[in-house]
């Protein structure tokens, strides 16, 4: 049995060449859907990637209680003494708490490729910036000085939005704002944001106060200490998160529905390729009806037959999936886009195709052929022997 | 039309491969409805205002920032401008953020004179709302989501403003009537529209009185409304609080812009939707025809011209693709009720499902047009003979 299912396969494999018209037909169709959905899938793995998996378990985000999003939210100066002085947050050399106070706001600034404006985050970060966020790197220019109107630009901003090179200037409330640097931060959504000091901020935007507060935790461990020292206090009323939940939950419907999109769209496709796998899969069926009907002739068994309908399916559908996960990863694969985030505000992130994405894509690829192989396959096994061979 | 029974027969010729073929080419129609329409939606995205006399003035550098309440006076000022009101950007939701309410602060004299007659509100409903300070309008759509009743407390929750009294963010109002709008197109942007009286939530808000988010203005000659925005911009030059003055439209459209090219990801999605088509169909009619040469070779024995068979041959395609394309179209028509894209002021409608059909057209006019040819060139004697 192993050896006419081996013979059939590649006697199979070996006239593929002369049904190439059909057989095309399904690896075009398969590269289709899996292109497809490779790419879409690979717009809500980067846009996770850049919200979600960003931030630490160590760090906690302070915003005033009900306020959803540091946008809506306001501090007071006392808010943020207190929260300095709340065990659980790591203090420096001199018994200072690392925390730092940020104001947010969002500018308008023109997108590169449209030229409409977009609304851009503008953070102002306390001086412990450099403390808080260790993961900030600047990789042109040099860092922002406080108390005047410098700020630096994230290097995802600086890749969509217009006029954020080191030397460019933003105008910003009757005042021009120099871009002195570009700083990436492991690739996160701050990389979508323009950086500044967080009082120059607050004078230019008329606001006495602050919107959050950014701590790092002397260990991740301590985070329930923090939260519930501060949301006990009857002073202030707070919102503790650490700081990976805050931008998960920020960035959840969108790659949620990005996610829902890609997968309807790929199913719909799918469907369609899947007739179109059966329609070839018939024809080639057809074809090799003679062929068939000898074998069956000489004693070869149907399983065999069945078998060798199926893989040949399998194969142009590997191929296809293979073609298709490619296109995507070739095209797509660290594309950079900007979509309008939860908050109000552009995040930029990177189309990202993981292997898992490529083998979701293969795997799809295989469902496809062989739910388009079975019934021709069927069919063939089924052949009437010497109706076909009379037929011919 | 006296062809059509050949036509029809030879479509059923093989009655697998038609049916296969027919329903991947109506899989792609069904794609091409749903995503032409999403696109659509959102190249035409409601305001929620209807009209080209309609403005809107927002700080120039951050939607986020406020502009001072005395703008408004000097705005109303301006000629050509026939009515100017303002409004606050309150951040509500109901019970749960992902109740989202947009409840907005409104002037009531001057918020109804510039949206004359887009709103319809019973004039009982109307003369309680002003005469109950805490009072509020909810669309009528909105009423009915929640269960709330006429008569009822609303409590909203303000992501934003805390009151002065305790510093709560959890504000109480009274629902007296309810609204609906007149202009069907606009419905969808509005349907979680609550109106509430500025007065109550500029004195109950312990920060920020005085500021108001943005002004909307209503011209008395549409063709002059550019000028107008411009005479607007030109009074805060240079102040603290610069101003950005545009069509309502104009601001609704960039606002979905921001969600980045949302056109360009569908059109790529649909390229290779009908790429793959074109190669599927295609491959069918090739198939169909070579098949069929004999037959055809007989039909021009029997004296069918080059120029018919082309014809019965592209006939065939176009019929096979119509047929499909219209049930896709009907499919996605269908689909369209189901399909929440979630976002204020993007609407489906299937008025973007109409191109679909010229689509069909083209799409057998390319694929019919090879075998077609191959019909036309067909020479007697060698088809007969099945030497091909």
């Amino acid at each position: 049995m192993f050896k006419q299912l081996t013979a059939v396969i590649w006697m199979s494999l070996l006239t593929l060449p002369q049904r190439l018209g059909a057989s095309s037909v399904i690896v075009i169709g398969i590269a289709g859907v899996v292109a497809v959905l490779v790419s879409v899938l690979a717009m809500a793995a980067g846009f996770r990637h850049t919200l979600a998996d960003g931030g630490r378990q160590d760090r906690a985000i302070i915003l005033r209680g009900g306020s959803e999003q540091e946008l809506n939210s306001n501090l007071t100066r006392t808010d943020i003494a207190t929260i300095g002085n709340a065990p659980g947050l790591l203090k420096d050399g001199s018994g200072k708490p690392v925390l730092s106070s940020e104001l947010v706001t969002v500018v308008n600034v023109p997108k590169i490729d449209t030229g409409t404006d977009a609304n851009v985050t503008l953070r102002g970060v306390g001086l412990k910036l450099v403390e808080v966020r260790p993961e900030l790197k600047i990789v042109a220019g040099r860092m922002f000085r406080p108390a005047v109107r410098e700020l630096i630009a994230g290097a995802g901003a600086a890749k969509q939005f217009r006029g954020l090179a080191p030397g460019g200037v933003l105008h910003l409330r009757n005042a021009d704002w120099t871009v002195t640097g570009i700083f990436t931060s492991n690739g996160d959504v701050h990389e979508s944001e323009l950086l500044a000091d967080v009082d120059t901020v607050g004078s230019s935007i008329e606001r006495n106060g602050y919107s959050s507060a950014l701590g790092l935790l002397t260990s991740a461990a301590d985070f329930t200490a923090f939260r519930d020292a501060l949301t006990t206090d009857p002073q202030i009323k707070v919102d503790v998160v650490r700081e990976p939940d805050y931008y998960a939950a920020q960035s959840k419907q969108l790659s949620t529905a990005i996610s829902v999109v890609g997968n309807t769209v790929a199913v719909i496709m799918a469907i369609g390729a899947m007739f179109g796998a059966l329609n070839s899969m018939y024809s080639a069926v057809a074809a090799r009806g003679l062929e068939i009907a000898t074998l069956r002739a000489i004693g070869f068994g149907a399983v065999p037959v069945l078998m060798s309908v199926m893989i040949e399916a399998l194969i142009l559908s590997l191929a296809g999936g293979v073609i298709g996960a490619s296109l995507a990863w070739l095209f797509f694969n660290g594309h950079s886009v900007s979509t309008l985030g939860g908050a109000f505000a552009q995040v930029v992130f990177q189309l990202t195709v993981t292997r898992t994405l490529i083998i979701t894509g293969i795997v799809w690829a295989c469902a496809i052929g062989l739910l388009g192989g079975f019934f021709p396959a069927l069919r063939a096994a089924r052949l009437p022997v010497a109706e076909a061979l009379r037929a011919a | 039309m006296k062809y059509f029974p050949l036509l029809w027969a030879t479509l059923w010729r093989k009655k697998t491969r038609t049916i296969f073929t027919l329903l991947s080419v109506t899989v792609a129609f069904l794609l091409f409805g749903l995503l032409e329409t999403v696109d659509y939606a959102f190249a035409h995205p409601s305001s929620g205002v209807t009209g080209a006399d309609k403005l809107l003035t927002l700080n120039k550098y951050s939607v986020t920032l406020s502009l001072p309440f005395a703008d408004v006076r000097e705005i109303r000022s301006v000629p050509g401008v026939a009515e100017a009101t303002w409004i606050t950007w309150f951040g509500a939701y109901y019970q749960d953020p992902k109740n989202f309410v947009f409840a907005l602060p409104i002037d009531t004299d001057s918020y109804f004179n510039l949206h004359k007659d887009e709103f319809v509100v019973a004039a009982p409903e109307m003369q309680a709302f002003r005469n109950t300070r805490s009072g509020a309008l909810v669309n009528a759509a909105l009423l009915k989501k929640f269960g709330w009743k006429i008569g009822e407390k609303l409590p909203l929750h303000s992501t934003i403003w805390t009151q002065k009294s305790d510093g709560s963010l959890d504000w109480k109002f009274d629902i007296v009537g309810t609204f609906s709008v007149k202009d069907a197109t606009q419905a969808s942007a509005q349907s979680s529209t609550v109106l509430f009286h500025y007065e109550m939530f500029d004195e109950g808000r312990s920060f920020g009185a005085g500021t108001i988010g943005w002004i909307e203005e209503r011209v008395q000659d549409a063709s002059q409304a550019g000028q107008i925005a411009a005479k607007i911009d030109a009074l805060f030059a240079n102040s603290p609080n610069e101003t950005k003055t545009q069509p309502a439209n104009d601001f609704a459209l960039t606002f979905i812009k921001q969600y980045g090219d949302i056109g360009f990801v569908l059109r790529a999605i649909l390229g290779a939707v009908f790429f793959t088509l074109l190669f599927l169909t295609g491959n069918t009619m090739m198939q169909s025809v070579r098949e069929r040469i004999p037959e055809l070779a007989v039909l021009k024995t029997l004296g069918f011209g080059d120029a018919k068979l082309l014809g019965l041959v592209l006939a065939e395609s176009l019929l096979l693709c119509v047929i499909a394309a219209l049930v896709g179209l009907a499919l996605s028509y269908a689909a369209l009720p189901i399909i929440k894209l979630g976002l204020r002021g993007v609407e489906l409608s299937p008025r973007a499902l109409a191109p679909g059909l010229l689509v069909a057209v083209l799409l057998a006019l390319i694929v019919g047009l090879p075998p077609a040819l191959r019909a036309m060139r067909l020479n007697i004697v060698d088809a007969l003979a099945d030497k091909r």
